[in-house]
C-alpha cells in the first residue's frame, strides 16, 4: 500500500507498528470472548483485554501522539495509523475505551497539570479503567436534563442521583460524571467529575440485564457521595463544555479505537451461511432474493470502506465533515442489517440462541442482531445523528 | 496490475483542475435557468409536435474545444487518455448540470473502441471532435455485450448491415455510430458514419428531457473493411463495461447531488406551519438518508474509476457494478424525494425538479438498474446458480 502523504516519521511508526503486530499475535485462550467491549462480562475476560491493552501500550500502539509527560511516546499523527494497524491486523479491541477516547480528550483539553499527570498515564496502560457516568433515566437523548445533583462542602461535592445504562462500571475505578450544581440554568447549570466509584462510599452499583440476557451495563446510585474539588474537571458550571468534547470524540472512536470487532469477513461470513442454510428446497445462496439481499449488504461494506478512503482526499469533499460525521451511523446499521440478514438467512435454525448445540454459529446470529441496537442507540441515538447530520452538514434547522 | 491502487483514488492536481473547470464553465453556461429555457420551455414541442429533445450545439462546440470529448482517447491516437479517474469528475460536473449532450455517449463508445486494434483512425476523430455513440443493444433491451439486433455478411471484402439496434443513446448527436454486429460465430465492431446510406434514424419518444434515444435500421449498409475494427466486438465490449458503467454512474451521482441541494435549499425556504419545513424531521431525515447513498455511492464511483486504472480487469468489473448499483438506487432515492418533499410545486412541469428526475430515471434504467447489477454481482460473488 503506497502511502505518498505520510511523513517520514508516520512511515516509519506504521512500518514498527504492523512489524509488532505481526510479531506479536494475541495470546491464545480458553475464554470465550465477547464481540464488542459492551459485552465483557466477566473479570477474566477484563483481565485478558487488560493484559492486551498494556502489551501494545508498550510498543507504542497506545497513547502514541500523547505527550511523554503524561506517560504517552509524543509522536505527531501517529495514532490513528495505529488504530488503522490494529484492525488491519484483526487484533482485540482495547479495554479501556472510555479512559481512552472520553477521559483523555477531556482531561488533556480541561484539565489541571496535576489531573492530567495524575490520570492519563494509568489509563493508557489499562491499569485504570474508566466508565462514563452521563445517562440517567430522564436524560438521554437529551442529556442536559441532569438531575443528579452536586452540592458544594468547603471542598468537596457531596453527590445524590441515579445514572443508567452505565458500561464497565462494574469493572471502572473512577467515572467521568457530569452533575448539576446550580438548578438555575439547564446548560450552564452542569459541571464535571473525576469521580472514583471503585469501593468508593456512598457508590452503589448494580448490574442490568441486557435483552440478550447477558450482563453489561449497570445502573450507579450515588447516596451522599462524597468528592474532593480537585477532581473537578474545569470550572463550576462548564460541564456541558466538556461534555461536548467528550461526545466529539466518542463517536469518532467507534471506528478503529482498537481492534476489529470479528476476524471474519462480514459478507464472507453470510455467504458461508447461505451456502449451508436450505429455503425452500434448495441452497439459501441459490435463492435469487436471497442473493439479492447479501449483495446490497456487500454494497454497503464496499461503500464504508470507500467512503473512508475518500474522506481522506480533500479534493474529493465538499464539505470537510460530511463524509466523517456519516461513519458511525452508517457502520453501525451496517453491522444491524448484516446480523438481521443472517438471521434470515438462518431460518428455523435462527431460533436456537447460544447455549443450543444446533445454533449456527453459538447463536452468533440472534445474539449479533440483538447486541447491534447498542450501538445504534448509545453515544447519541442514530436518530440524534441525522439531527446532527441534517443540521450541521445540510444547514437544515434545528429541531429541538 | 502495474501497482496497488493509490489511496486518494490517483485524483491528482490535473483531475482536479478539470473538474473545477468544469464546474465552472457549466455554472456559467449552464445554469439550471437556461437549462430550463432549453430544455423545457416548449411543453408542446416535445409532448404535443414530438420534436427532438433541444440542446445547445454552440456551447458542445465550446466543449469540444475544450478537449472533454476527446479525454478517453489515449495518447497513441492523439488524444489526452486521462485516467477514469478524471473522467468520473468530468461527468459528475455533466450531471450536476443535467448537461444535454453526446458527451457521455461519446465517451462510451471511445472506451469500447479503444479496446480493438484496428481503430486508431477513428480515435484520433474523436480526438478531433468527432461525436460517437455505441449501437449494440436489441429490442429486449439486453445489455450483454453478446446480443443484438443487427447482422453483418461479407460481399466482396465488405460488410453489410442488416437489422435494428434500440435504445441508442444521443443518437442525432452523434456523428458515427459503434455498431456491433453478428457475423458468423463472432460479432463485429463497426463505424458507421449516421450518415450512411441505408441508415434510418427513428426517434424515441423518451421521458428525459437532456438527451436523444433512437431506433436505428440498417438496411444494406455497407462497411468498408477498414471501418470493421474488430471482429471481437464481444471481448471488446466486455473489458470496456466497467468504464461505461461508471460513467453514467457517475452523471447520476452528480445528478443527485444536485436534487440533494435543491430540495434541502427548498427545506430551508418553505414556510408550513411557521417554520421551515425542514425542521420537522420527516423532511430532514430522508434528506440525511439521500446523502449517505449519495456519498456511498460517489465513493464506490472513485473507487470503480481508480481500480479501471489501476487494479485488475475482474476487480474493476465487480467495482463498477457496485457503483452502479449505488449510483441507480441512490439516483432513484433523492428523484422520489425531491418531488414529494416540494410538494405540489413538485408536481408541475414549472419547478426543476422534474428535469433531473428524468434524467435520473433514465440513467437508472441504462446498462442495468440496481437488481440488476446485483444478479451479475451474485454470480461472481456467490457463484452461479
Ligand atoms: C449498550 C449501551 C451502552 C451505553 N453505555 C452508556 C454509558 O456507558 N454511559 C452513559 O452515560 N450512557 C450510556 N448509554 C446510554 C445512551 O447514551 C442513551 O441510551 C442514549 O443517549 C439514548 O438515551 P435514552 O436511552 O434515554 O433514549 P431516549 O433519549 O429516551 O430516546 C428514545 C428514542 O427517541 C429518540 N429520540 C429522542 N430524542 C429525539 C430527537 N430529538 N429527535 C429524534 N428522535 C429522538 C431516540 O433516538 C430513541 O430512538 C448506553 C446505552 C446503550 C444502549
Amino acid at each position: 500500500m503506497s502511502s505518498p502523504n505520510l511523513t517520514a516519521e508516520q512511515i516509519a511508526f506504521q512500518e514498527r507498528a504492523r512489524a509488532w503486530l505481526e510479531a506479536n499475535p494475541a495470546p491464545e485462550t480458553d475464554l470465550e470472548l465477547p464481540l464488542s467491549p459492551l459485552e465483557l462480562a466477566t473479570r477474566e475476560q477484563v483481565e485478558y483485554y487488560r493484559d492486551w491493552q498494556r502489551r501494545c501500550y508498550e510498543a507504542g500502539l497506545v497513547g502514541a501522539d500523547i505527550s511523554e509527560s503524561y506517560g504517552g511516546h509524543g509522536h505527531s499523527g501517529c495514532q490513528s495509523i495505529a488504530n488503522r494497524e490494529m484492525s488491519r491486523a484483526g487484533a482485540p479491541f482495547l479495554l479501556n475505551t472510555v479512559g481512552l477516547s472520553m477521559m483523555i480528550p477531556a482531561v488533556l483539553a480541561h484539565g489541571t497539570e496535576e489531573q492530567k499527570r495524575r490520570f492519563v498515564p494509568k489509563a493508557l496502560s489499562g491499569e485504570e479503567i474508566w466508565c462514563q457516568g452521563f445517562s440517567e433515566p430522564g436524560a438521554g437523548s437529551d442529556m442536559a436534563n441532569q438531575q443528579t445533583m452536586a452540592v458544594r462542602r468547603d471542598d468537596e461535592w457531596v453527590v445524590n442521583g441515579h445514572k443508567v445504562w452505565t458500561s464497565f462500571a462494574q469493572f471502572a475505578k473512577h467515572m467521568i460524571l457530569i452533575a448539576r450544581t446550580s438548578r438555575e440554568h439547564k446548560y450552564d447549570g452542569l459541571s464535571f467529575f473525576l469521580c472514583p466509584v471503585e469501593g468508593h462510599p456512598g457508590v452503589t452499583i448494580k448490574p442490568l440485564v441486557k435483552m440478550t440476557g447477558e450482563l453489561g451495563f449497570n445502573e450507579v446510585f450515588f447516596e451522599d457521595c462524597v468528592i474532593d474539588d480537585s477532581l473537578r474537571l474545569d470550572d463550576v458550571g462548564k460541564g456541558w463544555t466538556v461534555a461536548m468534547t467528550v461526545l466529539t470524540h466518542e463517536r469518532g472512536a467507534a471506528e478503529g479505537a482498537g481492534g476489529g470487532i470479528s476476524s471474519v469477513h462480514p459478507i464472507e461470513r453470510l455467504i458461508a451461511l447461505a451456502r449451508s442454510s436450505m429455503r425452500n428446497g434448495r441452497r439459501a445462496s441459490d435463492d435469487p432474493v436471497t442473493r439479492d439481499a447479501i449483495v446490497q449488504q456487500a454494497i454497503a461494506h464496499e461503500g464504508l470502506r470507500q467512503n473512508a478512503r475518500r474522506a481522506r482526499v480533500p479534493a474529493l469533499n465538499d464539505h470537510p465533515m460530511r463524509l466523517r460525521m456519516q461513519q458511525g451511523v452508517l457502520a453501525t446499521e451496517l453491522e444491524q442489517s448484516c446480523a438481521r440478514l443472517g438471521v434470515d438467512i438462518a431460518g428455523a435454525r435462527s431460533t436456537l440462541y447460544k447455549h443450543d448445540a444446533a445454533a449456527p454459529e453459538n447463536g452468533y446470529w440472534p445474539l449479533a442482531y440483538m447486541n447491534s441496537y447498542g450501538f445504534t442507540i448509545s453515544g447519541g441515538s442514530n436518530e440524534i445523528q441525522r439531527n446532527i447530520l441534517g443540521e450541521r452538514i445540510l444547514g437544515m434547522p434545528k429541531s429541538k | 496490475m502495474i501497482d496497488s491502487p493509490p489511496r486518494d483514488f490517483g485524483f491528482g492536481p490535473d483531475e482536479e483542475m478539470l473538474r473545477d473547470l468544469a464546474r465552472k464553465f457549466l455554472d456559467e453556461s449552464l445554469p439550471v435557468e437556461k437549462l430550463r429555457v432549453l430544455v423545457a420551455e416548449d411543453h408542446d414541442s416535445v409532448y404535443e409536435r414530438h420534436e427532438l429533445p433541444r440542446w445547445d450545439e454552440a456551447m458542445w462546440k465550446k466543449i469540444v474545444e475544450l478537449g472533454w470529448s476527446g479525454l478517453a482517447v489515449p495518447e497513441e491516437a492523439g488524444g489526452v487518455g486521462f485516467k477514469r479517474v478524471g473522467i468520473v469528475g468530468l461527468v459528475e460536473e455533466a450531471g450536476r448540470h443535467a448537461l444535454p449532450s453526446p458527451l457521455v455517449a461519446t465517451l462510451n463508445a471511445t472506451y469500447v473502441l479503444d479496446e480493438t486494434e484496428g481503430a486508431s483512425d477513428w480515435l484520433a476523430r474523436v480526438a478531433q471532435g468527432t461525436t460517437a455513440s455505441l449501437a449494440m443493444t436489441n429490442a429486449e433491451g439486453s445489455w450483454e455485450p453478446s446480443e443484438g439486433g443487427v447482422s453483418a455478411r461479407e460481399e466482396g471484402g465488405d460488410l453489410v448491415l442488416d437489422g435494428t439496434a434500440y435504445f441508442v443513446q444521443d443518437a442525432f448527436k452523434a456523428e458515427v455510430l459503434v455498431v456491433a454486429a453478428h457475423c458468423g460465430g463472432d460479432r463485429a465492431l463497426c463505424v458507421v458514419p449516421t450518415s450512411s446510406a441505408g441508415i434510418t434514424l427513428v426517434p424515441d419518444r423518451i421521458h428525459d428531457l437532456t438527451r436523444d434515444q433512437a431506433t436505428i435500421r440498417f438496411e444494406g449498409v455497407r462497411v468498408a473493411k477498414e471501418n470493421v475494427v474488430s471482429r471481437d466486438a464481444v471481448g471488446a465490449l466486455e473489458r470496456a463495461w466497467p468504464s461505461v458503467l461508471v460513467t453514467v454512474a457517475a452523471d447520476l451521482v452528480g445528478c443527485a447531488e444536485w436534487q440533494l441541494q435543491t430540495t434541502v435549499q427548498y427545506a430551508k425556504d418553505r414556510k408550513q406551519f411557521d417554520r421551515p419545513i425542514g425542521f420537522f424531521q420527516a423532511v430532514k431525515h430522508p434528506l440525511v438518508n439521500a446523502m449517505l447513498d449519495i456519498d456511498r455511492a460517489r465513493s464506490l464511483v472513485y473507487n470503480a474509476a481508480c481500480t479501471i486504472d489501476y487494479g485488475d480487469r475482474d476487480e474493476a468489473l465487480k467495482a463498477a457494478r457496485m457503483a452502479k448499483s449505488a449510483a441507480s438506487d441512490a439516483g432513484a432515492f433523492i428523484s422520489d424525494r425531491s418531488v414529494q418533499l416540494h410538494g405540489g410545486i413538485g408536481f408541475t412541469w414549472e419547478c426543476d425538479v422534474h428535469i433531473f428526475f428524468k434524467r435520473s430515471m433514465h440513467n437508472q434504467a441504462l446498462y442495468g438498474d440496481g437488481i440488476y447489477q446485483r444478479s451479475k454481482l451474485a454470480e461472481t460473488m456467490i457463484g452461479e446458480i
